[in-house]
Protein backbone atom coordinates (compact mmCIF):
# COMPACT_ATOMS: atom_id res chain seq x y z
CA UNK A 1 0.00 0.00 0.00
CA UNK A 2 1.37 3.36 -0.96
CA UNK A 3 0.47 6.90 0.02
CA UNK A 4 -1.66 8.77 -2.51
CA UNK A 5 0.03 11.91 -3.80
CA UNK A 6 -1.33 15.04 -2.18
CA UNK A 7 -4.12 16.49 -4.22
CA UNK A 8 -3.45 19.81 -5.92
CA UNK A 9 -6.33 21.36 -3.96
CA UNK A 10 -4.47 20.90 -0.67
CA UNK A 11 -1.26 22.24 -2.16
CA UNK A 12 -3.06 25.29 -3.46
CA UNK A 13 -4.80 25.93 -0.16
CA UNK A 14 -1.69 25.30 1.90
CA UNK A 15 -1.05 29.00 2.51
CA UNK A 16 -4.63 29.67 3.54
CA UNK A 17 -4.77 26.63 5.83
CA UNK A 18 -1.43 27.50 7.36
CA UNK A 19 -2.64 31.06 8.01
CA UNK A 20 -5.83 29.85 9.71
CA UNK A 21 -3.87 27.28 11.72
CA UNK A 22 -1.31 29.79 12.94
CA UNK A 23 -4.06 32.31 13.79
CA UNK A 24 -5.90 29.72 15.88
CA UNK A 25 -2.69 28.59 17.58
CA UNK A 26 -1.87 32.23 18.36
CA UNK A 27 -5.35 32.72 19.80
CA UNK A 28 -4.94 29.69 22.07
CA UNK A 29 -1.57 30.98 23.32
CA UNK A 30 -3.09 34.42 23.90
CA UNK A 31 -6.01 33.03 25.93
CA UNK A 32 -3.58 30.97 27.98
CA UNK A 33 -1.34 33.97 28.65
CA UNK A 34 -4.36 36.11 29.53
CA UNK A 35 -5.65 33.45 31.94
CA UNK A 36 -2.29 33.20 33.69
CA UNK A 37 -2.08 37.00 34.04
CA UNK A 38 -5.65 37.21 35.37
CA UNK A 39 -5.42 34.42 37.95
CA UNK A 40 -2.01 35.52 39.25
CA UNK A 41 -2.97 39.19 39.68
CA UNK A 42 -3.56 40.58 43.17
CA UNK A 43 -7.14 41.49 42.27
CA UNK A 44 -8.12 37.93 41.44
CA UNK A 45 -10.85 36.44 43.62
CA UNK A 46 -12.62 33.12 43.27
CA UNK A 47 -16.33 33.41 42.45
CA UNK A 48 -18.54 33.37 45.59
CA UNK A 49 -20.11 29.93 44.95
CA UNK A 50 -16.74 28.22 44.80
CA UNK A 51 -15.57 30.05 47.91
CA UNK A 52 -18.62 28.82 49.87
CA UNK A 53 -18.07 25.23 48.72
CA UNK A 54 -14.48 25.35 49.89
CA UNK A 55 -15.59 26.62 53.32
CA UNK B 1 -13.30 17.42 -18.32
CA UNK B 2 -12.59 19.17 -15.04
CA UNK B 3 -9.12 19.75 -13.65
CA UNK B 4 -9.66 17.07 -11.02
CA UNK B 5 -10.56 14.46 -13.66
CA UNK B 6 -7.44 15.31 -15.62
CA UNK B 7 -5.39 14.79 -12.50
CA UNK B 8 -7.00 11.66 -11.08
CA UNK B 9 -8.68 9.99 -14.07
CA UNK B 10 -12.39 9.64 -14.77
CA UNK B 11 -13.25 7.47 -11.75
CA UNK B 12 -14.99 9.01 -8.77
CA UNK B 13 -12.43 10.30 -6.34
CA UNK B 14 -12.27 12.43 -3.24
CA UNK B 15 -11.09 15.32 -5.33
CA UNK B 16 -13.89 15.08 -7.89
CA UNK B 17 -16.43 15.54 -5.11
CA UNK B 18 -14.91 18.94 -4.56
CA UNK B 19 -14.59 19.80 -8.24
CA UNK B 20 -17.07 22.66 -7.89
CA UNK B 21 -14.84 24.31 -5.33
CA UNK B 22 -11.81 24.44 -7.63
CA UNK B 23 -11.13 27.95 -8.79
CA UNK B 24 -8.12 29.46 -10.45
CA UNK B 25 -8.68 32.79 -8.70
CA UNK B 26 -9.11 31.17 -5.31
CA UNK B 27 -8.72 33.47 -2.35
CA UNK B 28 -5.52 33.35 -0.35
CA UNK B 29 -5.20 34.07 3.36
CA UNK B 30 -4.09 37.57 2.37
CA UNK B 31 -7.38 38.18 0.54
CA UNK B 32 -9.35 37.42 3.70
CA UNK B 33 -6.97 39.62 5.65
CA UNK B 34 -7.55 42.41 3.10
CA UNK B 35 -11.27 42.29 4.03
CA UNK B 36 -10.25 43.69 7.40
CA UNK B 37 -8.91 46.89 5.79
CA UNK B 38 -5.37 46.65 7.20
CA UNK B 39 -4.51 50.29 6.51
CA UNK B 40 -7.55 51.54 8.43
CA UNK B 41 -6.74 48.96 11.09
CA UNK B 42 -3.26 50.45 11.53
CA UNK B 43 -4.86 53.82 12.40
CA UNK B 44 -7.23 52.06 14.81
CA UNK B 45 -4.31 50.24 16.47
CA UNK B 46 -2.26 53.38 16.83
CA UNK B 47 -5.01 55.65 18.22
CA UNK B 48 -6.29 52.93 20.56
CA UNK B 49 -2.74 52.37 21.81
CA UNK B 50 -2.36 56.08 22.49
CA UNK B 51 -5.68 56.08 24.38
CA UNK B 52 -4.55 53.09 26.43
CA UNK B 53 -1.09 54.48 27.25
CA UNK B 54 -2.24 58.05 27.88
CA UNK B 55 -4.67 56.81 30.54
CA UNK B 56 -3.46 57.47 34.09
CA UNK B 57 -3.58 53.74 34.98
CA UNK B 58 -0.82 51.19 34.42
CA UNK B 59 -1.96 48.19 32.41
CA UNK B 60 -0.30 44.77 32.41
CA UNK B 61 1.48 44.37 29.04
CA UNK B 62 -0.40 41.15 28.17
CA UNK B 63 -3.77 42.74 28.95
CA UNK B 64 -2.76 45.87 27.03
CA UNK B 65 -1.70 43.76 24.05
CA UNK B 66 -4.98 41.82 24.14
CA UNK B 67 -6.98 45.05 24.39
CA UNK B 68 -5.31 46.56 21.32
CA UNK B 69 -5.53 43.30 19.37
CA UNK B 70 -9.25 42.85 20.01
CA UNK B 71 -10.00 46.51 19.26
CA UNK B 72 -8.08 46.04 15.99
CA UNK B 73 -9.98 42.82 15.17
CA UNK B 74 -13.27 44.57 15.97
CA UNK B 75 -12.29 47.41 13.63
CA UNK B 76 -11.28 44.88 10.97
CA UNK B 77 -14.56 43.00 11.37
CA UNK B 78 -16.52 46.17 10.75
CA UNK B 79 -14.36 46.68 7.63
CA UNK B 80 -15.36 43.22 6.36
CA UNK B 81 -19.04 43.97 7.01
CA UNK B 82 -18.62 47.28 5.20
CA UNK B 83 -17.16 45.46 2.17
CA UNK B 84 -20.02 42.95 2.24
CA UNK B 85 -22.66 45.70 2.17
CA UNK B 86 -20.81 47.97 -0.28
CA UNK B 87 -19.76 45.28 -2.77
CA UNK B 88 -22.01 46.82 -5.44
CA UNK B 89 -20.46 50.28 -5.29
CA UNK B 90 -16.92 49.02 -4.63
CA UNK B 91 -16.83 47.45 -8.09
CA UNK B 92 -17.74 50.80 -9.68
CA UNK B 93 -15.13 52.93 -7.92
CA UNK B 94 -11.54 52.92 -9.19
CA UNK B 95 -10.19 53.21 -5.64
CA UNK B 96 -12.05 50.13 -4.40
CA UNK B 97 -12.53 47.79 -7.35
CA UNK B 98 -9.38 45.85 -6.48
CA UNK B 99 -10.87 44.81 -3.10
CA UNK B 100 -11.34 41.05 -2.64
CA UNK B 101 -15.11 40.95 -3.33
CA UNK B 102 -15.25 43.08 -6.52
CA UNK B 103 -12.04 41.34 -7.70
CA UNK B 104 -13.93 38.02 -7.49
CA UNK B 105 -11.59 36.48 -4.93
CA UNK B 106 -14.02 36.31 -2.03
CA UNK B 107 -17.80 35.87 -1.99
CA UNK B 108 -19.84 38.62 -0.32
CA UNK B 109 -21.37 36.01 2.00
CA UNK B 110 -17.92 34.97 3.17
CA UNK B 111 -17.16 38.57 4.12
CA UNK B 112 -20.46 38.70 6.05
CA UNK B 113 -19.64 35.49 7.94
CA UNK B 114 -16.10 36.58 8.71
CA UNK B 115 -17.25 40.03 9.82
CA UNK B 116 -19.97 38.69 12.12
CA UNK B 117 -17.73 36.00 13.63
CA UNK B 118 -14.85 38.40 14.30
CA UNK B 119 -17.23 41.07 15.66
CA UNK B 120 -18.66 38.68 18.23
CA UNK B 121 -15.27 37.25 19.15
CA UNK B 122 -13.57 40.63 19.53
CA UNK B 123 -16.33 42.14 21.69
CA UNK B 124 -16.52 39.14 24.03
CA UNK B 125 -12.74 38.82 24.30
CA UNK B 126 -12.22 42.55 24.93
CA UNK B 127 -14.86 42.48 27.68
CA UNK B 128 -13.20 39.42 29.27
CA UNK B 129 -9.66 40.77 28.92
CA UNK B 130 -10.42 44.28 30.22
CA UNK B 131 -13.92 45.29 31.30
CA UNK B 132 -17.57 45.24 30.19
CA UNK B 133 -17.68 48.95 29.38
CA UNK B 134 -14.82 48.62 26.88
CA UNK B 135 -16.53 45.62 25.25
CA UNK B 136 -19.82 47.53 25.07
CA UNK B 137 -18.09 50.51 23.45
CA UNK B 138 -16.43 48.26 20.87
CA UNK B 139 -19.82 46.68 20.08
CA UNK B 140 -21.34 50.14 19.69
CA UNK B 141 -18.48 51.25 17.42
CA UNK B 142 -18.99 48.25 15.12
CA UNK B 143 -22.76 48.89 15.10
CA UNK B 144 -22.20 52.57 14.37
CA UNK B 145 -19.80 51.96 11.48
CA UNK B 146 -21.76 49.12 9.88
CA UNK B 147 -25.39 50.06 10.48
CA UNK B 148 -25.43 53.83 11.04
CA UNK B 149 -22.68 54.80 8.58
CA UNK B 150 -22.44 52.04 5.94
CA UNK B 151 -26.07 50.94 5.70
CA UNK B 152 -27.83 54.19 6.47
CA UNK B 153 -25.92 57.44 6.12
CA UNK B 154 -23.37 56.70 3.40
CA UNK B 155 -25.91 56.56 0.59
CA UNK B 156 -28.47 58.89 2.14
CA UNK B 157 -26.81 62.17 3.04
CA UNK B 158 -23.81 64.30 2.12
CA UNK B 159 -23.15 64.52 5.86
CA UNK B 160 -22.20 60.80 5.71
CA UNK B 161 -18.54 61.52 6.33
CA UNK B 162 -19.22 63.99 9.15
CA UNK B 163 -21.39 61.66 11.25
CA UNK B 164 -19.72 58.45 10.08
CA UNK B 165 -16.37 59.84 11.16
CA UNK B 166 -17.42 59.11 14.74
CA UNK B 167 -16.87 55.40 14.15
CA UNK B 168 -13.21 55.94 13.33
CA UNK B 169 -12.84 58.26 16.31
CA UNK B 170 -13.89 55.76 18.99
CA UNK B 171 -10.69 53.62 19.27
CA UNK B 172 -8.76 55.98 21.62
CA UNK B 173 -11.86 56.15 23.83
CA UNK B 174 -12.05 52.35 23.92
CA UNK B 175 -8.32 52.15 24.66
CA UNK B 176 -8.71 54.59 27.56
CA UNK B 177 -11.75 52.73 28.96
CA UNK B 178 -9.92 49.40 28.59
CA UNK B 179 -7.22 50.81 30.89
CA UNK B 180 -9.34 52.71 33.40
CA UNK B 181 -12.83 51.18 33.27
CA UNK B 182 -14.23 54.72 33.41
CA UNK B 183 -14.67 57.76 31.18
CA UNK B 184 -13.29 61.27 31.47
CA UNK B 185 -12.79 64.35 29.32
CA UNK B 186 -9.39 63.45 27.84
CA UNK B 187 -10.41 60.48 25.66
CA UNK B 188 -13.29 62.53 24.31
CA UNK B 189 -10.82 65.22 23.25
CA UNK B 190 -8.94 62.53 21.32
CA UNK B 191 -12.28 61.42 19.90
CA UNK B 192 -13.07 64.99 18.84
CA UNK B 193 -9.66 65.36 17.20
CA UNK B 194 -10.28 62.40 14.87
CA UNK B 195 -13.95 63.26 14.44
CA UNK B 196 -13.32 66.83 13.20
CA UNK B 197 -10.26 65.73 11.20
CA UNK B 198 -12.21 63.13 9.17
CA UNK B 199 -14.36 65.45 6.98
CA UNK B 200 -11.56 67.62 5.51
CA UNK B 201 -9.46 64.46 5.03
CA UNK B 202 -12.16 62.72 2.98
CA UNK B 203 -13.41 65.81 1.18
CA UNK B 204 -9.88 66.47 -0.10
CA UNK B 205 -9.87 62.88 -1.38
CA UNK B 206 -13.27 63.41 -2.99
CA UNK B 207 -11.95 66.50 -4.81
CA UNK B 208 -9.22 64.62 -6.66
CA UNK B 209 -10.97 61.22 -6.95
CA UNK B 210 -13.72 63.15 -8.64
CA UNK B 211 -15.45 60.54 -10.79
CA UNK B 212 -15.39 57.73 -8.26
CA UNK B 213 -18.17 58.95 -5.98
CA UNK B 214 -20.18 60.35 -8.90
CA UNK B 215 -20.15 56.99 -10.70
CA UNK B 216 -21.10 55.08 -7.55
CA UNK B 217 -23.93 57.49 -6.72
CA UNK B 218 -22.60 58.13 -3.23
CA UNK B 219 -23.90 61.56 -2.16
CA UNK B 220 -20.57 63.09 -1.29
CA UNK B 221 -20.55 66.82 -0.71
CA UNK B 222 -18.76 67.28 -4.04
CA UNK B 223 -21.75 65.67 -5.80
CA UNK B 224 -24.66 67.18 -3.87
CA UNK B 225 -23.46 70.69 -3.06
CA UNK B 226 -20.74 71.17 -5.65
CA UNK B 227 -17.01 71.43 -5.52
CA UNK B 228 -16.94 75.12 -4.50
CA UNK B 229 -19.02 74.33 -1.38
CA UNK B 230 -16.68 71.42 -0.60
CA UNK B 231 -13.68 73.76 -0.65
CA UNK B 232 -15.47 76.12 1.76
CA UNK B 233 -16.38 73.21 4.04
CA UNK B 234 -12.76 72.02 4.11
CA UNK B 235 -11.60 75.46 5.25
CA UNK B 236 -14.31 75.81 7.93
CA UNK B 237 -13.67 72.35 9.37
CA UNK B 238 -9.91 72.94 9.33
CA UNK B 239 -10.35 76.15 11.35
CA UNK B 240 -12.53 74.29 13.88
CA UNK B 241 -9.98 71.48 13.97
CA UNK B 242 -7.11 73.88 14.63
CA UNK B 243 -8.93 75.43 17.61
CA UNK B 244 -9.71 72.01 19.02
CA UNK B 245 -6.26 70.52 18.38
CA UNK B 246 -4.34 73.41 19.92
CA UNK B 247 -6.82 73.60 22.81
CA UNK B 248 -6.15 69.94 23.60
CA UNK B 249 -2.56 70.95 24.43
CA UNK B 250 -3.85 72.42 27.71
CA UNK B 251 -5.73 69.29 28.79
CA UNK B 252 -4.50 66.30 30.80
CA UNK B 253 -3.11 64.58 27.69
CA UNK B 254 -1.35 67.69 26.36
CA UNK B 255 1.92 69.39 27.24
CA UNK B 256 4.73 71.46 25.71
CA UNK B 257 5.75 68.79 23.16
CA UNK B 258 2.16 68.41 22.00
CA UNK B 259 1.68 72.18 21.86
CA UNK B 260 4.77 72.68 19.68
CA UNK B 261 3.81 69.85 17.31
CA UNK B 262 0.21 71.03 17.14
CA UNK B 263 1.09 74.65 16.40
CA UNK B 264 3.34 73.68 13.48
CA UNK B 265 0.93 71.11 12.03
CA UNK B 266 -2.13 73.34 12.32
CA UNK B 267 -0.31 76.23 10.67
CA UNK B 268 0.56 73.92 7.74
CA UNK B 269 -2.94 72.42 7.63
CA UNK B 270 -4.64 75.81 7.71
CA UNK B 271 -2.35 77.03 4.96
CA UNK B 272 -3.27 73.98 2.84
CA UNK B 273 -7.00 74.46 3.46
CA UNK B 274 -6.72 78.14 2.61
CA UNK B 275 -4.98 77.28 -0.68
CA UNK B 276 -7.72 74.75 -1.51
CA UNK B 277 -10.37 77.38 -0.75
CA UNK B 278 -8.70 79.97 -3.00
CA UNK B 279 -8.46 77.66 -6.01
CA UNK B 280 -11.04 76.94 -8.63
CA UNK B 281 -11.44 73.85 -10.80
CA UNK B 282 -9.33 75.23 -13.62
CA UNK B 283 -6.38 75.79 -11.27
CA UNK B 284 -6.75 72.29 -9.87
CA UNK B 285 -7.01 70.57 -13.21
CA UNK B 286 -4.01 72.51 -14.52
CA UNK B 287 -1.70 70.84 -12.00
CA UNK B 288 -3.73 67.60 -11.55
CA UNK B 289 -4.97 68.56 -8.08
CA UNK B 290 -1.49 68.98 -6.66
CA UNK B 291 -2.61 71.10 -3.70
CA UNK B 292 -5.54 68.80 -2.86
CA UNK B 293 -3.31 65.74 -3.04
CA UNK B 294 -0.65 67.25 -0.80
CA UNK B 295 -3.35 68.37 1.67
CA UNK B 296 -4.62 64.78 1.77
CA UNK B 297 -1.10 63.44 2.42
CA UNK B 298 -0.53 66.08 5.08
CA UNK B 299 -3.81 65.09 6.75
CA UNK B 300 -2.46 61.55 7.30
CA UNK B 301 0.70 62.93 8.86
CA UNK B 302 -1.34 65.45 10.85
CA UNK B 303 -3.33 62.84 12.74
CA UNK B 304 -0.38 60.49 13.20
CA UNK B 305 1.83 63.22 14.66
CA UNK B 306 -0.87 64.62 16.96
CA UNK B 307 -1.45 61.21 18.49
CA UNK B 308 2.31 60.63 18.47
CA UNK B 309 2.71 63.82 20.52
CA UNK B 310 0.06 62.68 23.02
CA UNK B 311 1.92 59.38 23.29
CA UNK B 312 5.23 61.20 23.82
CA UNK B 313 3.72 63.26 26.65
CA UNK B 314 2.41 60.06 28.26
CA UNK B 315 5.75 58.27 27.94
CA UNK B 316 7.63 61.27 29.41
CA UNK B 317 5.41 61.47 32.50
CA UNK B 318 7.16 58.66 34.44
CA UNK B 319 10.35 60.74 34.13
CA UNK B 320 8.61 63.84 35.46
CA UNK B 321 8.73 65.54 32.06
CA UNK B 322 5.39 65.07 30.26
CA UNK B 323 2.39 67.37 30.69
CA UNK B 324 2.32 70.80 32.31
Amino acid sequence: MSFKPQHELHQRRFGRNMGVGLSLAGFVVLVLALTIVKVTSDDFKLPKIQTLEQN
Amino acid sequence: MTRSQKTNGPKMSDASLHASTLREDEASFGDYFALLKPRVMSLVVFTALVGLLAAPVAVHPVIGFCAILFIAIGGGASGALNMWWDADIDKVMKRTKGRPIPAGKVEAGEALSLGLALSGMSVVMLALATNLLAGAFLAFTIFFYVVVYTMWLKRATPQNIVIGGAAGAFPPVIGWIAATGTMSVEPWLMFALTFVWTPPHFWALALFMRNDYDDAGVPMLTVTHGRRATRVHILVYTILLAILAVGTAFSGVGGPVYLAVSLVLNALFLHGAWKIWRRDEDDSEADNFKVERSFFKLSLLYLFLHFGAILTEALLKPFGLGGW
